[in-house]
């Protein structure tokens, strides 16, 4: 019993920070159509961004301060912004409506952001620690809930219910859940729908690089290859979950997060085989996904 | 120029066929226009150049006296031209009053203040549920529009159209794969909606006779090009219309 909640509270942990990886993707692929093979770089560049502030400014106020933490948080936030707003402007803004050129044209972006990765930090694993405050464990009906864990479980759940009722309350909330359904005629309305894509796209970039930032002290390590690793799950995430569907994402993440977790604990080679098994099965059963919109 | 919108030797070709050829036409504020025609005749394609989702090869549009045949269709519909579609276009997953509210929120170029007064956002609720009352389906508001039956998701676009205040509504054949039973409503509604003459119409209609009594004047296209243009009594009497148009469609009319 003890095994099983921890499993299961590790995979929530694990699929929280998978969904701020894959929401963002899922938005994009759904509202615009755009096969974005950048995102996991966005995410890895937006973890070492973040990691750098934390380091460097921890570094010297001496250990791993929470107010350091927060400091990397908000400078992940500022470089997704910034970044998003660079990628779609000059390189997706081109390619609408062309799914070859974006593959190509996004696997370009993707290959430059992770060199830039390197010219600017590296190659090397940089070792990245919990927030003290953060670093405890609470022990409950025997099992210990890591309080980092906790806070990305807390974090998830926010910016999940935060972007719920996003979509279902504002103004724009309602253009994109239309532009998802149907582009052409929320343009017929006198919608510029380019404007929402450009938003939807800074916010789905900012979403990865603050998920890539949270990720760092929750392995305890960043490195040049976690953009590629968890791209592949963020896109199983959106095809189990539905393209477009925020609520989608996050149950197919936790999905994805749990089956981590138990395949880690029992065959860990066989994680990816279980996740691909359980897209196949989706795909099978609904083509849209768990909560894709069905046209 | 004295009509609200015009078209002076329209013409488009698509490879080598002309399917609108120099179509020359004057819309006057507040009436309502039918353009009718045999399937083929180009109604949804002069619809098309209209609205904007198609440019003309040859030939100008213009609304209130300003050429608007290069603007995309966002840029038209901001500037009063609404049009609705022949396959029913709305939003399915959508609410009923979701659908109406975006058209609102459209017209009032708001989008991009999201942070504003709760109260604002319910006004803009409210205003979305008069327009639903008016089309009488204030009742199915909460409602996915997937729901709807046919008929309602034709009010459903009528009502979208008349949230977006445009000053010309284009209909293209708002009957099209409706029961017997539904038409007369609909019908009721155009004329309920021409009654109150502060808005332009274009309708298409396939079936002369549902346009007879409800226009102001028509218009005749026969093979892309216009055959006759006047009040419906001209239009009945007019022998070339009855052998190219009525004797030559008979089955369909």
């Amino acid at each position: 019993m003890e095994l099983h909640l921890t499993l299961i509270f590790n995979g929530i942990a694990t699929g929280m920070l998978i969904f701020l990886l894959a929401a963002g993707l899922s938005l994009i692929f759904g509202l615009m159509s755009v096969l974005n093979f950048a995102h996991g770089a966005l995410f890895m560049f937006g973890a070492y961004a973040g990691t750098y502030v934390y380091i460097l400014l921890g570094g010297w106020a001496g250990g791993w301060s929470i107010f350091y933490f927060g400091l990397g948080l908000l400078a992940a936030a500022v470089i997704g912004i910034i970044l998003g707003f660079i990628v779609e402007r000059t390189t997706i803004r081109q390619v609408y409506g062309d799914h070859l050129r974006q593959i190509l044209v996004t696997t370009g972006v993707m290959l430059v952001v992770m060199e830039l990765v390197r010219v600017f930090w590296g190659s090397n694993v940089i070792q990245v620690g919990r927030p003290q405050v953060l670093d405890g464990r609470t022990e409950m009906m025997n099992v210990l809930f890591g309080h980092y864990r906790l806070f990305i479980i807390a974090f998830g759940v926010i910016v999940l219910v935060g972007m719920l009722i996003m979509l279902k309350k504002s103004k724009i909330g309602l253009v994109v859940r239309a532009g998802v359904e149907n582009k052409e005629m929320v343009q017929a309305l006198g919608i510029n729908v380019r404007r929402v894509f450009t938003f939807v796209f800074i916010f789905g970039t900012t979403l990865a690089c603050i998920g890539g930032f949270l990720w760092g002290p929750y392995q305890g390590q960043i490195n040049p290859n976690m953009g590629m690793d968890l791209m592949l799950i963020a896109f199983i995430v959106v095809a189990i979950g539905g393209m477009g569907s925020v609520g989608g994402s996050a149950v197919a993440a936790i999905l994805v997060g749990l089956s981590e977790a138990y395949m880690a604990y029992f065959f860990p080679p066989g994680a990816l085989a279980v996740n691909m098994l359980i897209m196949a099965v989706v795909l099978l059963v609904k083509p849209t996904g768990l909560l894709g919109a069905t046209r | 120029m004295s009509g609200i919108l015009e078209t002076k030797d329209l013409t488009i070709n698509f490879g080598g066929h002309t399917a609108v050829d120099h179509v020359s036409l004057s819309i006057k504020e507040k009436e309502l226009k039918s353009i009718i025609g045999p399937n083929g005749a180009g109604k949804t394609t002069v619809f098309n150049l209209i609205s904007g989702q198609l440019k003309p090869s040859a030939g100008q549009v213009y609304f209130k006296g300003k050429e608007i045949e290069k603007l995309p269709p966002h840029k038209r519909t901001k500037l009063g031209i609404g049009r609705s579609f022949q396959i029913t276009n709305v939003f399915p997953n959508l609410s009923v009053l979701e659908n109406v509210r975006l058209a609102v929120q459209s017209k009032e170029n708001i989008m991009y203040n999201m942070i504003r007064h709760f109260k604002y956002f319910s006004r803009l609720e409210d205003e979305a549920m008069g327009f639903l009352e008016k089309v009488q389906l204030d009742k199915k508001a909460d409602h996915p529009a997937a729901s709807l039956a046919h008929g309602e998701k034709r009010k459903l676009e009528i009502a979208i159209l008349l949230a977006l205040d445009s000053e010309v509504l284009l209909l293209d054949e708002p009957t099209a794969g409706m029961s017997l039973e539904e038409v007369p409503d609909i019908i009721e509604l155009i004329k309920e909606i021409r009654d109150e003459r502060d808005r332009t119409i274009i309708l298409i209609e396939h079936k002369m006779e549902l346009v007879l009594n409800l226009s102001d004047s028509i218009a005749v296209l026969f093979h892309g090009k216009l055959l006759a243009d006047g009040d419906p009594e001209d239009i009945m009497k007019n022998e070339q219309v009855q052998s190219a148009y009525l004797g030559g469609d008979i089955a369909d009319a």
